[in-house]
């Protein structure tokens, strides 16, 4: 039962719009057999929803701009980091906080139409949480590879001859 | 130049390869979808080429020791021992080749004299009839039945048996049939082969990719090792078909007599490969799994693709090939295998080409995106559902 969760998992991890046909078929298993698994890890929050990895330079003129703040946080009793986590991540900007061992606390993604937002989001909103001691903060200014794709890969095509023994 | 040729009659008589008559057929056709290639679709692992280009980097740019970089042998050899529970000694009993295919060629020569024979069991790899001749041998084949799963059996073995028979080639898990032989028929024919003194060459290139039963090595059947030469290497489960790198293992004096044609044929295998080949061995079992889970996956969707779209097509226990029946299209393999070429643009193998009891048969790799695979398998449907009405009609 493990094995087959974590198999259905790995697949959909790498593409969420696989249709549970193919998914029934690639396992060796039926729809129904795959709806049900689907079900049941959706309802545990294994599976916590569907994303789509979108390259919006692609569509929109301009790309949104992400940052990465580094934040020094001061710890409160009994609730260590959590409660200042929830104050940060609560707001609908910042996409991402991980707590992290070293030279800082919290590490905060947020995406903004432009620079000039993600700064007003920091002055206004971060810097003058009472606990939040100082940030840090990074602009991304090109994108690789997200999540484990390669964005801008060039010529993937199948450089295999066509028929070989 | 006056003689008519020059060409050795030996190299004359050859026939060419049924495969490459519909690779150039394949190859004028544009979008043509594949499942007629016989390597992973998978490039290599990254941190493989990564350490090749260190060790380019470092100056490794010189040869190496014949029988290959001793380090890649001990590898090679506790590869062996931890997967399949064989113990070869790397400074005598490993020898790294270029490609499996080297290997064979090294094995054969060194074992055949002019007019020993050599067992081939079709419907096979395109290169052992071929390979035996060139060694001087001559094969003798023999044809496996579908109804067998193209297994061979221990009385067909037995009956292609003379007093010349010196060796016998088993490819396992086959190529082009994915048929897979488990441990109790290798124990039934390792009787035969006892019996009669044979030796065998295990070709083992596809061993790591199997996916329902536990794979058994050849020579870890009680008493085969010292009669046989177990034949491996890197292309198919390490997805490093271009690098040209195999290994063989076996008996000392047959390593010794391999690793002697192999310093004045070909000196050594690329250095740089070799080195590939060691970050393999070392760190590359996590992606080997990875790309096994893919293939079995893609298996399991060509297998029952194949049987909605009305061929017959058993599930194959290893290798990334399945075999379907064609016959109820009325057929022949080579003209199914053109016509859906030329009507559907997918290019697949027609048995044949591996040996008379393929015909009936092709061959489907799905080493191919799923992408892809999806698609030619509607094509495939599309194909045979016209034939049936055409046949209807007639």
């Amino acid at each position: 039962m493990k094995e087959m969760e974590v198999e259905l998992l790995r697949l959909i991890e790498k593409n969420a719009n696989l249709e549970v046909e193919k998914i029934a078929k690639l396992m060796g298993k039926s729809t129904d057999e795959i709806k049900e698994l689907i079900g049941h890890l959706e309802k545990k929050k294994a599976i916590l929803g569907y994303s789509t990895l979108i390259d919006w330079a692609k569509v929109l003129d301009k790309e949104e701009v992400t940052a990465m703040i580094d934040v020094k946080v001061a710890p409160a009793r009994g609730v260590g980091f959590d409660k200042v986590a929830e104050r940060i991540y609560r707001f609908p900007e910042v996409k991402a906080v991980y707590l992290m061992s070293g030279a800082y606390d919290l590490s905060v993604t947020v995406k903004g139409k432009t620079m000039m937002e993600i700064g007003h989001f920091i002055s206004e909103k971060l810097s003058t949480l009472d606990s939040v001691l100082s940030t840090t903060t990074h602009f991304v200014l090109k994108k690789y590879k997200h999540d484990g794709i390669i964005l801008e890969d060039e010529d993937e095509g199948d450089k295999r001859i066509v028929v070989s023994p | 130049m006056t003689k008519t040729s020059y060409i050795s009659k030996q190299v004359a008589d050859l026939k060419p390869s049924g495969i490459r008559r519909f690779f150039d057929l394949a190859a004028q056709m544009d979008d043509v979808i594949s499942l007629g290639v016989g390597e992973p679709d998978f490039v290599t692992p990254w941190n493989f080429i990564e350490q090749s280009f260190h060790s380019l980097e470092q100056g490794y740019t010189s040869y190496t020791e014949n029988a290959g970089m001793i380090e890649l042998r001990n590898e090679i050899s506790n590869y062996l021992r931890k997967n399949y529970h064989l113990t070869y000694d790397p400074t005598d009993q490993v020898i790294v080749s270029v490609g499996a295919s080297q290997a064979i060629d090294l094995a054969l020569r060194a074992v055949i004299d002019p007019g020993d024979e050599v067992i081939v069991v079709e419907p096979s790899f395109v290169a052992y009839v071929p390979t035996v001749r060139l060694a001087g041998g001559i094969p003798v084949t023999i044809q496996t039945r579908a109804e067998n799963e193209f297994k061979l059996t221990p009385e067909q073995l037995e009956q292609a048996i003379t007093p010349k028979t010196k060796a016998i080639i088993l490819c396992n898990p086959n190529n082009p049939t994915g048929s897979l032989l488990l441990k109790e028929e290798l124990e039934q024919l390792a009787k035969v082969i006892e019996k009669h003194d044979l030796l065998v060459l295990s070709d083992e290139i596809y061993a790591e990719l199997t996916y329902d039963d536990v794979y058994t090595s050849f020579p870890s059947i009680a008493d085969m090792k010292k009669r046989t030469i177990l034949i491996s290497g890197f292309s198919k489960a390490f997805a490093m078909t271009g690098w040209r790198l195999g290994y063989a293992a076996g008996p000392t004096e047959f390593i010794a007599a391999m690793v002697k044609i192999h310093q004045y044929t070909m000196m050594c295998a690329p250095t740089m490969a070799q080195h590939a080949a060691l970050e393999a061995m070392k760190n590359g079992r996590q992606s080997v799994l990875q790309m096994m889970e893919s293939y079995k996956q893609r298996r399991n969707f060509i297998v029952s693709s194949l049987n909605e779209a009305g061929l017959h097509c058993p599930t194959p226990g290893g290798a990334f090939y399945a075999f379907p029946s064609i016959q109820t299209t009325g057929l022949s393999s080579a003209e199914f295998a053109e016509q859906l070429l030329h009507q559907e643009q997918v290019a697949v193998v027609p048995g044949d080409v591996f040996g008379a009891s393929g015909e009936g048969y092709i061959r489907c790799s799905y080493a191919t995106s799923l992408k892809q695979l999806d698609e030619a398998m509607s094509r495939i449907k599309r194909f045979v559902i016209k034939r049936r009405a055409l046949q209807s009609s007639q």
